[in-house]
Order: structure tokens, then sequence, then C-alpha cells
């Protein structure tokens, strides 16, 4: 697989490719520089480090829409065991967009649902660039009953550029799918925990996304509309997404601020797309200790406080 | 080789009709001139082909109330800019020239009244604040309409009238999607009943939300309902949409609204749903 680098990444990249070149060399040529390697080495987390510190909220987006970033079966094939996926909504179709199922996370049963990106041309066209239809969000609602009834709290994974804006999906409803989703997921009687993976595009994302914690990886982004649709509004001009990024405030740490988000997961220094393995690994201490924490609760309990989450989200004024 | 050529100099083509301020109203649909005197009294729907047209939220409360039955609420609550934000033009400003244009603090207007005598809570959006968009206000005012509605046990109307949500506003605006149909459920817990009229047009995190939840859904003749704009479809498939798509006729024919009811008879019909469904008192829980 070839490497996607976005200019912000180049230095980083050159220099890894540096050591490599060096390593090799050491190897081929048997010669003794691994204390220039790992000065190397060090200089290039600093600037990781330092580079990812600094993103601006258009940078953050692009990282959050990063080709080779962990989707949500990445995710759920290394943190969920014995994982069978649930397909169909029982009423028109079986929709890629949006995958569903049941597994263990460590020793508890779970729930799952989420977006689904596609890798390759063929799978990104399958998968429909994770814009799901309203199949998609009947499939998610089907599987949330399924929870409800056998009393298994549902884990929901957000990474969707938005629902699909086609014929067929008006046809059959996508707003009453997206609406429905709201509803019921508002009063479901089992604990919901958001995690935000990518991208958190308007009603698509929040068509699974309600529930009593939302939590967001680092480089991803949450809002009405993505920061290209709204330059496109705007100024009629999608490249300046940069500053449509900064009037929104789309980024995890701007909802968090906003307090719509209630906890930002660190990815690996470098993304989420650097290291599937250790953003997995972390991703499933944080899920495992928020589960844990909702689990405490009385399903009465539950509900009173998930609803007073949404009803205060806002800001107005009283003249 | 040229087919046809006009043989008077001078001739000016004059479409567009002028039409004088006041006395007179032009149907956008079929281009009749219409007497305004003879429009209101026909609840602004035009007498030749019936095109409905936009109105004010006070033109819709005198529709569907009785006369001098409705009291506001909330009506001080107003739009601050908590993002800060400015695209071509400042949010603050927006607001502003919306309040001076409409003479509202936001783009819907709530409270208690009374349709042939049977108490209801409603709520009425102003497709002229800023295009009926949905931030943080009118999420909190239907929020306290159906909190209202909830207390008073009382049934709850809400005519949509919107382009979706308020892009100014950011993720606040596309969580009053969540805050309301949160409330609505709780309502519908509670065994509240929800009447949804939908007018043109209805669509974005509107229709995605409350819109769509109604235990009966009523919408205007030829109003737009849908979730994504046409312009927004036809740019994503690269084709042309077929006729009448996601007009209420469309939405009934698939089965997302229950009746289409001209405004003439909108009152009467919702006076008799009311009574069909909802009992004083009632709003209990059925177990």
């Amino acid at each position: 697989m070839n490497q996607f680098v976005f200019d912000f990444e180049k230095p980083i990249v050159e220099l890894e490719k540096k050591i490599e070149e060096m390593r090799e060399y050491a190897f081929v040529e048997n010669v003794e520089i691994s204390e220039e390697i790992a000065r190397l080495e060090a200089k290039a987390q600093k600037l990781r480090q330092e580079i990812y510190a600094k993103l601006s909220r258009g940078q953050l987006y692009q990282l959050a829409k990063h080709p080779q970033r962990p989707y949500t079966l990445d995710i759920v094939e290394r943190i969920i065991d014995d994982f069978i996926e649930l397909h169909g909504d029982r009423r028109f179709a079986d929709d890629p967009a949006i995958v569903a199922g049941i597994g263990m996370l460590g020793e508890k049963k779970v729930a799952i649902i989420g977006h689904q990106k596609g890798r390759s041309t063929k799978e990104k066209l399958f998968r429909n660039f994770a814009m799901p239809n309203p199949e998609g969000y009947r499939k998610a609602l089907r599987i949330m009953k399924l929870a409800e009834k056998f009393d298994l709290p549902v884990l929901s994974f957000l990474d969707t550029p938005g629902a699909y804006p086609g014929i067929g999906a008006e046809e059959r409803g996508q707003a009453e799918a997206v609406a429905r989703n709201l509803f019921e997921m508002s009063h479901l009687r089992v604990p919901i925990l958001i995690v935000v993976i990518g991208e958190g595009a308007s009603g698509g994302a929040l068509g699974i996304g309600v529930g009593d914690r939302i939590i967001m990886l680092e480089n991803t982004w949450y809002s009405v509309i993505s920061p290209e649709g709204c330059a496109a509004i705007l100024w009629r001009d999608s490249s300046k997404f940069n500053e449509a990024a900064d009037a929104m405030k789309v980024t995890a740490r701007d909802l968090l601020e906003m307090g719509i988000a209630d906890e930002i997961i660190k990815e690996p220094v470098g993304g989420a797309h650097r290291n599937y393995d250790e953003t997995a690994q972390i991703l499933k201490e944080n899920i495992t200790r928020h589960l844990n924490e909702l689990r405490q609760f009385s399903k009465d309990e539950l509900l009173d406080k998930r609803i007073e989450k949404y009803r205060k989200m806002g800001h107005w004024g009283e003249g | 080789m040229v087919w046809f050529r006009r043989k008077e100099k001078g001739v000016l083509t004059t479409e567009k009709k002028q039409i004088p301020d006041g006395l007179w109203q032009q149907c956008e649909q079929c281009r009749e001139i219409l007497y305004r005197k003879e429009l209101e009294k026909n609840l602004y729907v035009c007498s030749k082909c019936g095109n409905h047209f936009k109105i004010r939220s006070w033109q819709y409360i005198a529709i569907i109330l009785d006369e001098n039955s409705f009291e506001e609420q909330d009506s001080n609550l107003q739009s601050v800019d908590p993002l800060k934000f400015k695209g071509v033009k400042k949010y603050s400003d927006q607001i502003k020239s919306a309040v001076k244009k409409t003479g509202l603090n936001e783009a819907v207007v709530t409270g208690s009244g009374k349709i042939e005598r049977l108490p209801v809570v409603v709520a009425i959006m102003d497709f002229a604040f800023i295009g009926g968009s949905m931030g943080s206000v009118v999420g909190e005012k239907i929020a306290r309409a159906i909190e209202t509605a909830i207390e008073k046990k009382n049934p709850l109307i809400i005519v949509s009238a919107s382009g979706g949500a308020r892009m100014m506003e950011g993720a606040y605006s596309l969580m009053q999607m969540a805050k309301t149909s949160a409330l609505l459920a709780k309502f519908s817990d509670r065994c509240g009943l929800y009447i949804s009229i939908l007018t043109n047009p209805t669509t974005g995190g509107v229709t995605a939300s409350f819109s769509m939840l109604g235990d009966v859904i009523i919408a205007e003749p030829g109003a737009l309902i849908g979730f994504a704009g046409p312009r927004v479809i036809k740019q994503t498939i690269g084709e042309d949409l077929p006729e009448g798509f996601q007009r209420s006729e469309f939405q009934l024919k698939h089965g997302f609204v229950d009746s289409i009811i001209p405004r003439t008879e909108l009152k009467t019909k919702l006076a008799q749903i009311i009574r069909l469904l909802w009992s004083e008192g009632d709003n209990g829980s059925r177990e």
C-alpha cells in the first residue's frame, strides 16, 4: 500500500525515509552507526510531536479523512472478540455503509454499530463511501432494539461524510430514518457510548450518534456540515475549507470546549493511521472504562441523565 | 438562413408584468395576478392554481387558532453568536437584520392556544427569519413548548418551514435535532399527542428530527419536503430529478405523510384529529 502523505506530514516522512536508508546501509555495509540512528529517531519523534501539536483546524479535518485511518471494522477486529456481524434492516436491504453486530469487549457482551468506509476503490463503492441510505439507519436501530431486549450496551462508531443524498434515499425516507433513530436512541434502555473515530458529518453522523457519552479521537471532526460544504455555501469555493473549519469550530477540542464531547482520546503520535494496534488498544481501555461507569446507573437514572445532557445543549440569551 | 424575422423595429418584450405594491399580488406558480384582499380571505392560497403561498408565523396562528386564544411563551429568547461566526457576513449582523426585517426574535413562535375550543400548544416556524433555520434558540423554544405540552397535558402542534439546521452555530445547531427529538420521546412516553404540519419548504435537519416524528403528519399541498436539497441531489447523481420529486404528493405516495390537507380545511381537520385521539386530562401512562 502506498503511503498517503499530506503536505504537513512531509518533513516527518522524509526523516523516516532517511532513517530507514541508514538502517539498510548499516546492515549491508556492516558499519556501526546506531548512535546516529537513535539521534535521528529522537529527532523524528520530536518533530512529530511539534507538527501534530500545532495543526490547524483545516489540517485536523484532513487528518480525520486520511485514507489510511483505521475504520470501524479495523477497530472492531482488534478490540471485539467473537464478533458476529448482523445484516439487513428486515424491510428493504442491507446497507454496507453501516455495519452492525454483537461481540465481547473483554469479559462483557456488547452490541456494535458504526459507519464503514472502504479502502480500495471497489470497496469504497461497495460501502458507498460510508454514506448511509435509510436502510443503514434502520439496520442500526434494529440492532439497538436487539441490544435493549437482551440488555447489551451499545457502542457506536461515527465516521461518515454524510447521509447519502440520492433519489432512492429520499423515496425511502432518509429524513424519517434519521429522525426515528434520534427519537429511539434518546430513550433506549441500555447504555449507549458514542465514539467519533473519523468524520462526524451532520445528520448522517447524528443518526447513530445519540448516547450517554460522546468521546472523540484526537484527530476527528464533528459538525452540522463539512467544512468543504460550508465553504461551498459561503464562498462558492470548497477549497476554502480551512476558513470554514475555523468559522464552525469543528475539531474534537472545539467540541469538548462547547460541552458536546465528553472526552478526547489521545491518538498515537503522528495520528491513528500510523499505528492501528496502538489506537485500538487505547480505544479499548477508554471504552471499557466508560461502559463500566455507565453500568453503575439504574435504567431510569441513565435515561434521565441522557435527556438532560441534550436538554442543556446550545447557547441563547434571554432579553 | 434566418427562420424568423421580426418585421417591426423597437418591439419590447414585457413578459414581466409590473404589479403595484399593496393592492395586488402575483402567484409565483401560475403568474396570475391576485387581488390581495381575496387572497387573504382564501388563506393565501391561489384561487387559480391552488398554490399555497409562504406565509408568516402570525398569519398561520390566525389560520389555525381560535381568535384571540394565542398566548405566546419565551418570546424573549434571542440568538447569541456562540462561535463568533464570520463567513461573508458576521452571524451577529445577520441576526440583527433578521430581527429588524421580521419583527421576531427568532425563526419559531411558540405558545398556547385553542382550536375549536380544544387546548393546544403550538410551535410555528417562520421561514422569513434566516430561512427558518434551526439554531440553539429554535431548538430551545421547541423544547420548552414540548415541556409545556407535557405539563399541561395538551396536544402539541408544530408547523415546520425550514431550510434545515443553522450552519452559523456549528455543532450546537446539529445537537438541536437530538434535543427536540429527545423531548418528543419523553412526551410520547407520556402518551402525548403530537401533530406535525409540513409546509413549503421543510428540509434538512428539521425534517430529519421533529418534523418526521409526529403521531400524525400532515402536509400542505405541493410543499417541498425532504432531507437533502434538490440541488445537492442533482449534483451528486448528475441527473435531472423526476417531476414532483420531494413534493407533498411524493411523500404521501411513499408513505411518509398521513394526509395532504389544503390550508382552507386545516383547522377543521386538526380539531377532528384531536377529538378522535385525545381527551381532556389525558397524557398519562397507559400502563
